[in-house]
């Protein structure tokens, strides 16, 4: 078998543009020892669920039965607000200091409330309150373009999903663990033959047969899998991965719909920490969603697309057991549009000054290339 | 390369070239298909799944009220096993449906009706939320979209987004006006869900693109109110849960009149569906699914205004389609999704459709069910409701291609005994449109599977 052939004759990942040949798959020319996962909360979280404001009196009026702090089972943080119940396994890593969110937080997108022009604006990265026309790489990938010493290797799109904040210029891997390529010597020889003059099947291939060596974790599901094999790269030479967690869609029951989608990200949380062992301490994990849910629970016991939001950091890399943001308040003239939690915060700016501490990139960097237009602000100080 | 018609209607509209069935003469054989397409009795009614849900619900009950008179809370088994027993048989519906949908793909005279089905029903998707509605996702696809394929648009609407399958995967039968009077009698608070307004403007008619609001959104879900679907009833439009007053939705009023009646919303959507921002977002889907990820802006001009002047007809559209240069000219720059490609393959195959309908439950999940999820399309199940992703780069990704290619080499002999010869293969799957690379490598497999593998695998199978 021939698969340095395989390999020579066509790019690893899916970036088709880019340029194979020069791909040097080499363990020396790592950027650093930090590691980011990027996981998309793809649905609309809803933030005051998650991370409930248990201390602002307006709460209780505006939500009947839903998020209903200490008193309903969620676990106190810090006196104000509540972590929900189902998200209790994650406890441990908040009292360790492993483990913190952001209140408050939105991309610039405003007003249609839509997921997939909110997904597509969360994972471009971009200014402007709507979808940015033809926009097609996503921020990893522009962080990868300015990182020294990046190879295909380095970032990992995990799972079946398509990750846009993956997507551009800067070649990818991307595998699934459910996935395998199981083919005669001769006929990979053969598939390269016959993919020779198409770029989009020719770098597919070649990376799956880059992947198709490493694999681990056959068969197995869920967001835990993903994390389980996420971490398996980034024990070799990736450093950067991002994979995707549906189901937060709770326009009703979202007792149950918010509780299903909270245990996939509790056990994909804890597989990274097994998984990544010593790494860990070196790791920041943010796990984003495209907006926030309305504050009002709707006449279903769930609630309708939002503004503001939360989203969550965790890893040995974090300065946990904190709620970072500037608290907005639930009450009279402090809702945006007297129906969703105000953004005071713009929620490009966490993984940007993660970037700023994790690969040593500068603020003018990050401002003008990795997330255009975005106003850093003062450090936040979440790194450990 | 010059494609005559025939091979390039069959490969670009229809589910592909065949070894048995010729490729579509012209233009009329390819709207005959779509007509003979449409006018196929339904395969599931939605009457019937209905029943079926509301059965379903029954022994779900039944279940739980065993459970509660046991004493000790465990289901006795006489329940238990006709609760599981019915849920098994919903769910082989739905695993049915698809086996038949590859099957009629495979051997329709050309396959563009199906592919409309496909398209249409990815337009207006559905998922059923629980076994008790996976026969109402089916008679979905057979009563609101595949009757309306060649019909008006605002006809297809008006279906898809009264149907149950829609109003219970889109939140509308949660939706009640919270100052109706069915909401003022109520203890528990009851409201506004506006999933299905929204997506209906975002997704189904104008398009997020269009110049519309929140308060668009707001009160067209006010004026949906109303419409419900209750498992144990006919009618799907409860005057007593609508929210009183007229409503304005892009700036036009509908309803307000007492008693409300459903004719007010199914106006509006009439409306909807001749508005010239639903003619253009629906002439851009068309030519993006059809012919190219970035179709030439000539075709989507031509199909908006074949859409305008025929007030939404769609075979007018598809007409426009069929005849344009464009077709041609962006020869192979769509990839065939992964039911489109498991399809196109079994045609080229000349799969048998008695053997294709024999499949038990176990065999089709190991051929078609699972091979779709982990090829990154899962029967029934698109992640949103906006469907599937049109983009190449969507489908061609290392691990997708892998299952692909897993696909190609491992299932094919377990649909067709013997296999043929892979060069004779070659021709009876792509014509003339092979590449050198692919003529040159199919005679150099070491077995007639990875021949035939290599064929379907190829760049050209793959693409249309």
């Amino acid at each position: 078998m021939n698969r340095r052939g395989f390999l020579r004759g066509a790019l690893i990942g899916c970036s088709a543009a880019a340029m194979p040949w020069l791909t040097p798959v080499s363990l020396a020319a790592v950027p650093g020892e930090g590691r980011l996962v990027v996981i998309v909360l793809r649905g609309a979280m809803d933030g005051l669920d998650v991370v409930q404001p248990w201390g602002d009196p307006a709460l209780r009026s505006l939500r009947a039965t839903l998020s209903a702090g200490p008193e309903g089972g969620a676990h106190d943080l810090d006196g104000f607000f509540a972590l929900h119940p189902a998200l209790g396994d994650l406890m441990p890593l908040w009292r360790a200091g492993e483990l913190s969110f952001a209140h408050a937080v939105s991309t610039p997108y405003r007003n249609k409330r839509s997921h997939f022009d909110g997904q597509d604006l969360l994972e471009a990265g971009l200014p402007g309150d709507g979808p940015v026309p033809g926009a097609q790489d996503g921020w990893l990938n522009r962080l990868l373009q300015v990182v020294p010493g990046t190879t295909a290797g380095t970032a990992w799109s995990v799972g079946n999903q398509q990750m846009l904040v993956l997507n551009g210029e800067a070649p990818v891997s991307s595998w699934s663990p459910e996935a395998d390529l199981a083919v005669s010597p001769q006929a990979r020889m053969l598939l390269e033959r016959i993919y020779e003059d198409d770029p989009l099947f020719a770098g597919a291939a070649a990376g799956a047969v880059a992947a198709d060596d490493l694999d681990g974790g056959e068969g197995e599901r869920g967001a835990a899998a993903l994390a389980a094999y996420a971490a398996a790269r980034l024990n070799e030479e990736a450093r950067i991965a991002s994979f995707s967690i549906n189901g937060w869609d709770s326009h009703g029951q979202q007792q149950q719909v918010i509780g299903t989608a909270l245990k996939q990200l509790g056990a994909a949380i804890l597989a990274l920490r097994e998984g990544l062992g010593r790494n860990w301490d070196r790791t920041v994990v943010m796990a984003v969603t495209e907006f926030g849910r309305t504050v009002r629970q709707n006449g279903n016991a769930g609630t309708d697309h939002g503004t503001g939001g939360a989203m969550l950091m965790a890893g040995g890399g974090v300065r946990g057991g904190r709620v970072f943001g500037d608290w907005p308040g639930l009450g009279e003239g402090q809702l945006y549009q007297d129906r969703d939690l105000m953004p005071t915060g713009d929620v490009r700016s966490y993984p940007a000054w993660a970037m700023a501490g994790l690969f040593g990139l500068d603020r003018g960097t990050l401002e003008r290339v990795v997330f255009p237009g975005l106003d850093l602000g003062r450090d936040p100080g979440i790194l450990a | 390369m010059t494609i005559p018609f025939p091979e390039l209607a069959a490969i670009r509209l229809g589910t592909g070239l065949s070894p048995r069935l010729a490729p579509p003469p012209d233009p009329a054989a390819v709207l005959a298909d779509a007509a003979a397409a449409a006018a196929r009795p339904p395969h599931v009614t939605t009457a019937d799944a209905q029943t079926a849900h509301r059965e379903f619900s029954r022994l779900s009950r039944a279940r739980n009220e065993a459970a509660k008179a046991a004493g000790d809370g465990k289901v006795p088994e006489a329940e238990a096993q006709a609760f599981k027993d019915y849920r098994k048989s919903l769910f082989q519906v739905s695993e049915g449906f698809l086996t038949l949908r590859l099957a009629q793909c495979a051997a329709a005279p050309v396959g563009f009706g199906e592919r409309l089905v496909q398209f249409w029903a990815d337009h207006f998707t559905v998922r059923p939320s629980g076994p008790g509605l996976h026969p109402m996702a089916v008679a979905f696809v057979e009563e609101a979209i595949r009757p309306n394929i060649t019909g008006r648009f605002g006809d297809m609407l008006k279906a898809a987004a009264t149907h149950p399958a829609m109003l219970s995967f889109l939140d509308q039968n949660r939706s009640i006006g919270p100052r109706s009077p069915a909401a003022v009698r109520s203890r528990q608070p009851l409201g506004l869900n506006e999933n299905l307004a929204r997506e209906i403007l975002e997704l189904h008619s104008v398009g997020v693109g269009a110049d519309y609001t929140q308060e668009d959104v707001r009160s067209l879900a006010k004026l949906l109110t109303g419409l419900n679907y209750e498992p144990g009833e006919e009618r799907r439009f409860f005057p007593a849960r609508v929210e009183p007053g007229p409503d304005v939705v892009l700036g036009r009023s509908y309803g307000g009149t007492r008693p409300p009646q459903l004719d007010h919303i199914l106006e509006a959507l009439d409306d909807l569906a001749i508005r010239p921002e639903t003619a253009r977002h629906l002439a851009s889907k068309i030519a993006t699914h059809f012919v190219s990820d970035t179709p030439e802006p000539g075709l989507v001009d031509a199909l908006a205004a074949e859409w305008t002047a025929g007030g939404g007809d769609l075979s007018r559209v598809y007409a426009v389609l069929i005849d344009h240069p464009a077709l041609a000219r962006q020869f192979r720059e769509k990839i065939r999704q992964p039911f489109d490609f498991i399809a196109a393959a079994l045609r080229a195959l000349d799969a048998d459709p008695a053997r294709l309908a024999g499949l038990g439950p176990k065999a089709r999940r190991r051929v078609f069910l699972g091979p779709l999820d982990r090829m990154g399309q899962p029967w029934l199940a698109a992640s949103g409701p906006d469907g599937w992703p049109e983009a190449a780069g969507a489908w061609i990704r290392p691990q997708l291609l892998a299952e692909r290619i897993d696909w190609v080499m491992n299932i094919p002999q377990q649909l067709t005994e013997p296999l043929p010869d892979p060069r004779t293969f070659l021709q009876a799957a792509l014509g003339d449109t092979a590449g050198a690379g692919l003529v040159q490598a199919v005679p150099r497999a070491e077995s007639i599977r990875e021949g035939v593998g290599l064929v379907l695998a190829s760049a050209e199978f793959n693409r249309r």
